[in-house]
């Protein structure tokens, strides 16, 4: 099997961000909240400090670090609940079809037609901030895409020979969306879970950045941006390294998502073998 | 019940519902098969077989309906049965085998999981027992190697191993019935014979009846005890294959014997044309007045053209439905 370049720079970048979130207390060099010292406040870049210090003399490189927990959090599990929702919804509105179906689709387009950051920051409003808030927001708000594919595939899928097969066998609803189904959709589901991923780190970001998100003085990459913002000229490293962590963290997941969309595309895994 | 045949079927119709009105797309529909009996169902594409067979199993869906008869199985009417009571019949007292056996395996599921599932679903075994079993079952459709072949993927066996698979999962629970609907029209000649000689063998072995589905007049025949002829949604004649291949009586029986190359003929070395019926089957919103055949028989009066034919019994045994039978 060929590996794609796409696949292994992205699955590196992802699996680094992982790994830093994991290590956060080994990698970090002083403590992200209590280390506050003012005698090196807004130090740049140095051999002490890698990524300089902020205006509390907290260094940057240990919020980086500790910052990676809060962002990856939120991007993984929220696009988990995403991916939940949208295959259940679409998955069942596609093979049962009928009323059931209407109402998914009257549900998925009102979920389009409003951007997701704008019902996630609706909801942020309603719930005030914090992880848990930011988890929910954005876990109920972008799980559209996934159920129009998770719908396109149960419709194409339910007629093939392998589900009638099935259905001859004996198997009820469930088990045939299970086993018949699930597995032969997971390719684009995954795909777009990777996608999804990536944007939900850049809403925690965003939402962070409104001061929506965790609260301070715990670290994430958003609310770091937010904080930096009145320095941008003067102290421009509190901006650009969690900005930097952002991007590479959205790219390794776009490219990964792309890695995979080249290996589980249905044609292509019958070529492989 | 023992005096019961397994399952009974009288007068059953099966309705075409196009929007505006309903149509019969099968009608008059009668046979039984007695257990461990062989029965075969043959006819021009299009005559409603398949439809026939998937109202045995429950499976009709919208535009098509059962609209009228009986069905029995063990002597118990099954039509009217809920979903979930016929869903524990299929697959476990009744299984059914398709033409297609590159579709009709879960391309992404391992064989060996696709036919433990029959026991996890309808034995209630735990799955460590339904492995096992099903490397038995892969083991008694003869394919080689059952324990290593049990991991392969469908895409990594061929379009008979996979049939071969395909008899197993549907003798997984040991059904008291198979269906199996041209079951070997997709496969090679030297593979067809393979496939039919061991459903055949297994379903003698296990008292297994075979209800066999065809186009093929000489397939079915060299499978089945008896055989009813289709045309046009009726069945126009039921014999024992022996009498039907000697003395066919409807002039479509007929037709199709006739068609069929006989080892060692001109015609099965491809050197002379098979004889065919002239015409083609009617469309089920178009069926003839009277006897449907009646635009394509030879043999056709007056009364053809405006009286339908009742079935009669034949007095060397079986049914016919035609005014001038043979
Ligand atoms: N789902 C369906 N909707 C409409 N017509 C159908 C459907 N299934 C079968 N038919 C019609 O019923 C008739 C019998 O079909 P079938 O039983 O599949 O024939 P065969 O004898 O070839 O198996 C055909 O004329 C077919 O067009
Ligand atoms: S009833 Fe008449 S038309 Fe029909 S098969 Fe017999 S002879 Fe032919
Ligand atoms: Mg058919």
């Amino acid at each position: 099997m060929k590996l794609r370049a796409n696949l292994i720079i992205g699955g590196a970048l992802f699996a680094l961000a992982i790994l830093v979130g994991l290590l956060a207390p080994w990698l970090a060099h002083t403590d992200p909240v209590l280390d506050a010292n003012l005698m090196n406040a807004e130090e740049p870049p140095s051999w002490t400090w890698w990524f300089g210090t902020d205006d509390q003399g907290r260094d940057i490189y240990s919020r980086v670090v500790y910052g990676a927990r809060v962002s990856l959090t939120v991007g993984i599990v929220s696009q988990l609940i995403n991916s939940v929702i949208g295959v259940a919804l679409g998955l069942s509105a596609g093979y049962w079809g009928g009323w059931w179906d209407d109402v998914v689709n009257a549900l998925t387009n009102l979920m389009l037609a409003i951007p997701s950051l704008i019902f996630a920051l609706a909801i942020m409003a309603v719930l005030g901030p914090g992880l848990t808030s930011l988890l929910i927001a954005l876990g109920l708000t972008n799980w559209s895409f996934t159920c129009r594919i998770a719908r396109a595939s149960a419709l194409s899928l339910k007629s093939q020979g392998y589900v009638q097969a099935a259905t001859v066998l004996g198997y009820g609803d469930v088990r045939i969306m299970i086993t018949q189904l699930l597995p032969n959709m997971l390719g684009p589901i995954v795909v777009i879970g990777t996608l999804g991923m990536g944007s939900a780190v850049l809403s925690e970001a965003a939402l962070s950045f409104l001061g929506l998100g965790v609260r301070p003085p715990f670290p994430s990459w958003g609310s770091m941006l937010s904080d930096a913002r009145d320095q941008i000229t003067t102290a421009p490293w509190l901006s650009v390294f969690p900005g930097l962590a952002i991007f590479l963290t959205v790219l390794g997941l776009n490219l990964l998502g792309d890695g995979l969309r080249d290996i589980l595309d249905p044609q292509s895994r019958s070529r492989r073998t | 019940m023992t005096g019961a045949p397994l399952i009974e079927v009288e007068d059953l119709r099966i309705d075409l519902d196009d929007g505006s009105r309903r149509v019969a797309a099968a009608e008059g529909i009668s046979f039984r098969i007695d257990r461990g009996e062989t029965f075969g169902l043959v006819g021009e594409s299009g005559c409603g077989k398949s439809i026939t067979a998937l109202a045995l199993i429950g499976l009709l869906r919208p535009p098509l309906s059962i609209g009228g008869g009986v069905i029995r199985f063990e002597g118990k009417e099954i039509q009217h049965l809920s979903a979930a009571r016929q869903r524990d019949l299929r697959g476990n007292r009744i299984a059914m085998i398709f033409q297609e056996p590159m579709t009709a395996l879960n391309p992404v599921s391992p064989v060996g999981r696709q036919i433990a599932e029959m026991f996890v679903l309808h034995k209630g075994k735990s799955w460590r027992e339904a492995n096992k079993l099903a490397v038995e079952a892969l083991a008694s459709v003869r394919v080689p190697a059952p324990e290593r072949r049990v991991n392969d993927y469908p895409h990594q066996l061929s379009g008979g191993m996979r049939q071969r698979v395909m008899i197993a999962i549907a003798l997984a629970c040991g059904p008291d019935l198979l269906i199996a609907d041209e079951p070997t029209t997709a496969l090679d000649v030297t593979v067809q014979a393979e496939i039919i000689e061991l459903m055949r063998n297994l379903c003698a072995e296990r008292g297994t009846a075979i209800l066999m589905i065809s186009h093929d007049l000489g397939l079915v025949a060299n499978v089945c005890r008896r055989v009813a002829v289709m045309y046009a949604g009726r069945i126009v004649e039921e014999r024992g294959s022996a009498d039907i291949f000697r003395a066919p009586s409807h002039p479509y029986t007929q037709g199709l014997v006739d068609s069929l190359p006989r080892l060692g003929s001109r015609a099965a070395l491809g050197r002379s044309r098979l004889k065919e019926i002239a015409g083609v089957v009617p469309a089920i919103t178009s069926f003839p007045d009277g006897c449907r055949f009646n635009p394509r028989c030879a043999r056709a009066t007056d009364i053809c053209r405006t009286v339908a034919p009742t079935a009669e019994w034949l007095e060397a045994g079986g049914l016919v439905r035609c005014h001038h039978h043979a």
